[in-house]
């Protein structure tokens, strides 16, 4: 039942896009239909994947596929965690566009995006219920591919092109990775089938080289932090669904990529969870420190995204390292921080991006600096963004503390138990970025929808229209949902744990008995009840405050450029991080005694992308420039080469050795 | 039950009276007679009963900045334990939400000092977000020693922790990690050396400058919540510094509210005879309290090696 709505679900994402283009481009009606059709297929694949997820029924089913013997799907609590956010976001998304690309106004690009957008959905969701590996590549290549058509949906502008083909060099290499890791597992296995290994059929080296390989191909998808390179460009310059997509769901299949491999590994070694753990300790750090150094809204949010997968990790990691020693708590506490984080980074980020895109839709300028006061104009955006702001920062009582909550016990635990280092070292990781995390968001927040506006572009801010209103709504009563009522979580985690523990046979034990939830709930709920209660007795108290100007030491004429930026309230934190950040400041030159205006600007270049590869890569062309020498474009030199290859090839024909030997026989 | 009502009652009650105490302190440093000891009730409910003036600027989240502070601070501090007696409310993983709801506080009292637009309130907050992120991990530092102790993720258990079962062993440590927490105490309520709370001038300060444009009521609740913030902090820090305890229950009482208040002399010594840091020398500060609470953890975890 669970596993025919969500192919069925799926066929009407991948075909949502296909009316429209027998349609004119100069009609809504092409859109229209692929939002009736999305809806469909997220409220289809929903009530599949829940189906799927609390009554926890797996099934498979096995498709002919003549080229490579049998092609399999099956649902299991796993792929329907997984399938969720998917989903749901596909229709959100599609909701969204409505009103943020409307098909009048991007008449060049409108059903180019529709089409891939449903596309990518459906191959996400193929890639999730996949059991095989030739249809586990097959959705990840329609996922990759959309993706790219996704961000390249502006292809008249420079930097959208740079950006999707930096994405599409990467995600290749990512793609290349995968198919030298099926290969490997086929060799090792000796089936394209996704079932979980014996412990004593393979051993420890091949076992080191498939982890190796996945953690590089799915780490790539995931931007994970040496691997990240690729995605704050190509997330800030795809419209704003379109980032909230790629930022929120399609970084989660590495994550898939990974845990569902990790799942069908044998009892790892300890060095797998404790190297996880290090690379998610290093992408949450930086990643959040890259985030604050930012200008542009949606570059910000971007690196925000290596950050939560840096926590996501961690999350892993440990579940890992609780393999390897055998403790279900630490395998319990460190899958449902992955899996839970997983779902809430999905919620919190995508509500982000859609509150960014909303400014962006008003303001049209991703700048932060040129921002603020938008609060006034637009207060339905900025109140989604607080409430994203506040989840992501991992605050109560928001889902995003919940999930940081896991993690973070399952860290304290593993290292007040065994003194494992790498987790004790982990958890003054983990806090640190979260208050840097909440440095940034301030900024942000402040930055974008305080004070007052920077330049005449918030002059004219309008807020956005309803069909953007109610996919951030939706998103942000789930991460209220979430953040006050966990205790309805732990049935779905705790099935989505035991379909990751299918090899391994380490009791089973219930989420719910590791964290005190109920308390939790009790907490979040009696904290938002004080703070509504006194807001409101301190608002009734104060009907009508006296309004003035705020206070500016006299000063007689104030402008909004006295305020303080994005850039000044970063700068000190940019200064504590500038032994990694490398901050490039141009300063004006200033003479005379009435100097003229003058500007300074302040830029954080990619530590991977414009310290490692830029330079790497430009060498690489000079060294390859020798072979140009070669291809003169002059049609006798091109035949001069076919001469000389025909005559090598000959020459293999040559009997040397029956030569060679005649001669010498005489 | 009486216990948690006292307890209660004490986090409602006694917070101003450690600001009186401070002050009365440092007046007497200074030759002065200075303000009465129950001076800052005074302040606070002749501000409460005031009108409020808002700038034209703000929105909706410069009334939430104090009211989530007080909420969050006031939650806060049904989590740790007084003295002997058990907290009202404790469950395992409690530490992480007590470390939260400050973050909570710290979001949105900097928030509403940004929708001010004013560069004041812009300096503050940006050097309160700066400055927790290294006292933030000097914390989790703190609270990992503690925990290591009791083998317990409840605060009311770590916090015992070193009263109930006392050996030379864990005397180092707990050395180390009351330093880095005093300077952590310090910089989190915004006393000397990391914060002056009695200047005026704007550019020297951190939490005073994030509340310029507060008034009446709302000023009233950030006074009050800084004072119920360094109560809890420096309950938290008694518990490790004096982990004594009498077998008579109803001495206990008395002898906390005394160690706090001489805390509090503690503190208004410190304020008095020492000049406050540069503002670039405090990131310095706070990174040797997070290297005091880490020092703190590596020597247990040899030891118990």
């Amino acid at each position: 039942m669970s596993l025919a709505l969500i192919i069925i679900a799926i066929s009407f994402a991948a075909a949502s896009g296909l009316p429209g283009l027998f349609l004119s481009r100069r009609t809504v009606w092409g859109q229209r239909i692929a939002l009736f059709m999305m809806s469909i297929s997220t409220i289809l694949g929903l009530a599949g994947a829940f189906l799927a997820l609390v009554v926890d029924q797996s099934r498979t089913l096995i498709f002919p596929w003549p080229a490579m013997g049998n092609s399999i799907v099956g649902i299991d609590s796993l792929s329907a965690f997984f399938l969720v956010p998917v989903l749901l976001m596909g229709g959100l998304g599609s909701i969204y566009g409505l009103g943020y690309w409307p098909q009048l106004q991007h008449i060049r690009n409108g059903r180019k995006l529709q089409l891939f957008w449903g596309l990518l959905v459906a191959g996400m969701s193929l890639l999730v219920i996949s059991r095989h590996a030739m249809a586990f590549l097959f959705g990840w290549e329609v996922m990759a591919l959309a993706a790219f058509f996704l961000v390249t949906t502006e292809d008249h502008m420079n930097e959208s092109r740079r950006a999707g083909w930096i994405y599409i060099i990467s995600t290749h290499i990512g793609t290349l990775t995968l198919f030298a890791l099926f290969a490997f597992w086929r060799w090792a296995t000796g089936s394209y089938d996704l079932k979980p290994i014996a412990s004593d059929a393979i051993s420890l080296t091949v076992m080191n080289v498939l982890f190796f390989l996945s953690l590089l191909g799915f780490g790539l998808k995931a931007g994970m932090m040496p691997f990240h390179f690729w995605l704050p460009g190509a997330h800030a310059s795809a419209p704003s669904h379109v980032s909230a997509m790629l930022s929120g769901i399609v970084l989660k299949m590495g994550i898939y990529g990974l845990v569902r491999f990790l799942s069908l590994m044998p009892e790892p070694p300890y060095l797998w969870g404790s190297l996880i753990l290090v690379l998610g300790g290093i992408s949450g750090l930086l990643g959040v420190v890259f985030a604050i150094a930012q200008h542009d809204l949606k570059r910000l949010l971007a690196y925000h995204s290596v950050e939560n997968i840096g926590i996501i990790l961690m999350g892993l990691g440990l579940a890992t390292l609780g393999r390897s020693a055998d403790r279900p708590e630490w395998i319990v506490l460190g899958m449902a921080g992955c899996l839970l984080h997983t779902w809430n980074h999905s919620l919190f980020k995508s509500l982000l991006f859609l509150s960014a895109g909303s400014v962006v839709h008003s303001v049209h300028t991703r700048n932060i600096d040129s921002l603020g006061g938008l609060a006034k104009a637009m207060p339905w955006t900025a109140a989604m963004f607080v409430v994203g702001a506040v989840a992501i920062c991992g605050l109560p009582p928001l889902n995003g503390f919940v999930s940081e909550l896991f993690v973070y016990i399952g860290l304290l635990g593993a290292g007040i138990t065994d003194g494992s280092l790498v987790a004790v070292i982990i958890v003054p990781v983990l806090a640190m970025i979260g208050a840097l995390a909440l440095a940034c968001f301030v900024k942000v927040y402040s930055a974008v929808f305080l004070g007052t506006g920077r330049t005449d572009a918030v002059a004219h801010a309008h807020e956005s229209p309803i069909s953007m209103q109610i996919p951030m709504l939706i998103l942000a009563a789930c991460c209220v949902a979430i953040g006050l009522a966990p205790v309805l979580l732990p049935p779905m985690l705790d099935n989505a744990i035991s379909s990751c523990m299918i090899g391994s046979d380490v009791p089973a034990i219930s989420i719910g008995t590791v964290v005190p939830l109920k308390a939790v709930s009790f907490m979040s709920v009696l904290l938002v009840v004080l703070v509504i209660s006194m807001a409101a007795f301190v608002r009734l108290r104060n009907r009508f405050p006296r309004c003035v100007g705020t206070w500016d030491c006299g000063y007689a004429c104030p402008t909004s450029r006295i305020q303080y930026t994005a850039s000044s309230f970063a700068q000190m934190i940019v200064a504590m991080f500038r032994w990694v950040l490398h901050p490039h400041m141009h300063w004006p030159h200033i003479e005379g005694l009435f100097p003229k205006p003058v500007k300074m600007h302040s830029h954080v270049d990619d530590i991977i992308l414009d310290r490692v590869i830029m330079p790497a890569s430009g060498k690489f062309e000079k060294w390859f420039g020798w072979f140009r020498r070669f291809q003169q474009g002059m049609t006798q030199q091109y035949l001069l080469y076919i001469l000389i290859t025909v005559i090598l090839m000959m020459s293999t024909m040559i009997p040397f050795k029956e030569f060679i030997t005649r001669l010498f026989a005489r | 039950m009486t216990d948690k009502i006292i307890h209660i009652l004490l986090l409602i009650v006694m917070p101003p009276l450690l600001l009186g105490v401070i002050n009365k302190t440092k007046a007497w440093f200074a030759g002065r007679n200075g303000p009465p000891v129950l001076q800052s009730y005074y302040d606070i409910i002749k501000l409460l009963r005031k009108g409020m003036v808002i700038s034209t600027t703000t929105t909706w989240i410069f009334i939430a900045g104090p009211v989530v502070t007080l909420a969050a601070v006031l939650l806060a501090g049904m989590l740790i334990p007084i003295g002997s007696f058990n907290s009202p409310i404790a469950f395992a993983g409690d530490l992480i939400l007590f470390a939260y709801l400050f973050g909570l506080a710290r979001f949105f009292t900097t928030a509403a000092a940004m929708d001010t637009g004013s560069p004041f309130e812009g300096m503050g907050s940006a050097r309160e977000v700066t400055f927790a992120c290294l006292s933030e991990p000097a914390m989790f530092f703190a609270f990992l020693v503690l925990a290591k102790l009791s083998g317990s993720l409840t605060l009311t258990h770590m916090l015992h922790g070193p009263a109930e079962g006392f050996s030379s062993a864990m005397a180092a440590p707990l050395i180390l990690v009351s330093i880095g927490l005093f300077v952590v105490l310090l910089a989190e309520t915004c006393r000397i050396p990391v914060d002056d709370p009695n200047t005026h001038l704007e550019l020297t300060m951190i939490h005073e400058v994030m509340v310029l444009d507060h008034s009446g009521p709302l000023l009233g609740i950030i006074l009050y919540s800084a004072a119920m913030k360094m109560f809890i902090l420096g309950t938290v820090l008694l518990h490790i510094i004096l982990p004594f305890q009498t077998r008579t229950m109803w001495i206990n009482w008395p002898m906390f509210i005394i160690e706090l208040l001489g805390l509090a002399i503690v503190i208004g010594i410190v304020e008095s005879i020492m000049a406050r840091l540069r503002m670039r020398h405090i990131p310095g500060l706070l990174i040797a309290a997070l290297l005091f609470c880490g020092f703190g953890f590596i020597l247990l975890v040899r030891y118990n090696q």
